[in-house]
């Protein structure tokens, strides 16, 4: 064990500029969990900085923010929050930028989703989950997607809402939810039968934006976090993961 | 301030969810009490450590496998298809088995050591003076036996009503159906609406406090009997 402790940190210091390596603590939006985590990972391979990852609803992240949690940097799952932080003095001005464009995605494991309208006009299940509409940009989408399709009345005694889309999905694959509202990003790998891409113009753009936060205006691996977050090698991880890069 | 509208259904839901919760568990928790209180079996301490293991488990625990127990591959999902539903989350049903199972130990403590503290010695009066066994249950038992009952029946009502974890692992925050208070006041901080959540709040600090003083009293006066 020691040994290899040793080999470790000999490889470390051979491979990595470790003059500057920092930690940087970031707050993130629970759809973007599995690909901040692969950015991290990366990230820190590159340049040596540390990534505290801290993984919640949206709203529930910039409450605490407002109440001096201990961020460098808010990856928000709305372009609100942001704009939000900097007005109130939170965040950095100048500093804001979309890192991703989510989609939403009707998903079901027991139901053929090829046609997902039709099937959302059926309404042969007894529950549809999404995410809290009112805190989080997915459960807005899913509800907006409802509505245009005319399905708001028929639908509402039906939706069960989970506090985020990571709960949403929850109730979906516990199988307590026949069908609902998630981020494309969370079902990528599931067969295409089993997930439903309503039209774009169906909801508002779900535009995931960044900020540095004044607690880490001075932290130089916060900033070089929020740069690599804006790398091509991002780029190409949150485009496989199921974004869209505006 | 929040309206009438927002926080009226919240708060009859958690109501009827607490006092639902507190007739089934009086009626679950004595048998266990007293078996727990009197049995000489080395099964003892084992069933008594699984009563009180709710006190120890984080409220997501009993929610994870609750949302996995209650659902359609779960014991809940053939329940629930007697009354033609899928699952048993998501209902007021769920939410009574979820409260039975993480307010259990505060009905069957109290209870448990009420009657240990009882002893023998009236029950073999009674026997002797010829009384059959409910009428000593109902006649001396229970009187004797009054603030361990009473101290059982407000923590657990007041256990539920604090309910939060649980539910929100099971619930679906579906108002009027499983929209409980604590789930309320969550929703008015996430949303920002501070205000609406410093009234619910301030409610529930209140309410708080008279259930401890309430149990404070009730020790005082009947001695040290809530173990």
């Amino acid at each position: 064990m020691r040994a290899l402790l040793a080999f470790a940190t000999v490889a470390s210091l051979a491979f990595v500029p470790m003059a500057h390596a920092g930690t940087v603590n970031a707050a993130v939006a629970a759809n973007f969990t599995k690909v901040a985590e692969q950015i991290g990972a990366d990230f820190s391979a590159a340049t040596g900085h540390d990534v505290v990852f801290s993984f919640g609803a949206t709203g529930a992240l910039y409450t605490q923010i407002t109440q001096a949690a201990p961020f460098d940097v808010f990856l928000s799952a709305d372009d609100k929050r942001t704009g939000t932080a900097i007005a109130d003095g939170f965040g950095v001005e100048g500093t804001e930028f979309t890192y991703a464009v989510g989609k939403v995605a009707l998903y079901s494991p027991s139901l053929d989703l090829t046609d997902g309208a039709a099937v959302l006009r059926a309404g042969a299940f007894q529950h549809i989950a999404i995410a809290d509409p009112v805190t989080a940009p997915y459960g807005a989408a899913g509800v907006a997607v409802i509505a245009a399709l005319g399905l708001t009345e028929a639908l509402t005694p039906k939706i069960v809402t989970g506090q985020n889309i990571t709960q949403a999905l929850q109730f979906i694959d516990s199988g307590n939810a026949e069908v609902g509202f998630v981020a494309l990003s969370q079902v990528l790998g599931e067969p295409a039968t089993q997930i439903w891409l309503p039209p774009q113009e169906d909801y508002p753009a779900i535009r995931q934006n960044a900020v540095l936060l004044k607690n880490g205006e001075a932290n130089e691996a916060a900033t070089a976090f929020l740069d690599y977050l804006r790398s091509d090698e991002a780029a190409a991880i949150i485009r496989a993961a199921g974004y869209v890069l505006e | 301030m929040p309206t009438l509208d927002e926080i009226l259904p919240p708060i009859i839901l958690t109501a009827s969810l607490a006092g639902v919760t507190t007739i089934l568990l009086l009626v679950i928790g004595t048998p266990i009490a007293w078996w727990l209180a009197r049995t000489p079996s080395r099964w003892r301490e084992p069933v008594a450590a699984i009563v009180a293991l709710p006190l120890v488990l984080p409220p997501t625990v009993i929610g994870f496998y609750l949302l996995l127990a209650l659902g359609p591959s779960g014991p809940g999902g053939p329940l629930a298809a007697l009354w033609g539903a899928r699952t048993l989350a998501f209902s007021f049903e769920g939410l009574v088995i979820g409260s039975i199972l993480y307010s259990l130990p505060f009905m069957v403590q109290p209870i448990r050591v009420a009657f240990e503290s009882m002893g023998p010695d009236p029950i073999e009066a009674a026997q002797t003076l010829g009384a059959r066994r409910w009428p000593t249950f109902t006649r001396v038992i229970v009187p004797e036996t009054r603030a361990g009952f009473l101290t059982g029946v407000i923590l657990t009502f007041a256990h539920t009503i604090g309910e939060f974890g649980v539910v929100l692992m099971i619930g679906g925050n579906i108002p009027g159906k499983t929209k409980v208070l604590s789930i309320a006041i969550y929703d008015f901080v996430e949303r920002g609406e501070w205000l609406k959540a410093h009234w619910v709040s301030a409610g529930m600090v209140l309410f708080a406090f008279l259930v401890v003083t309430a149990t404070m009293l009730l020790d005082r006066r009947f001695g040290r009997l809530t173990g």
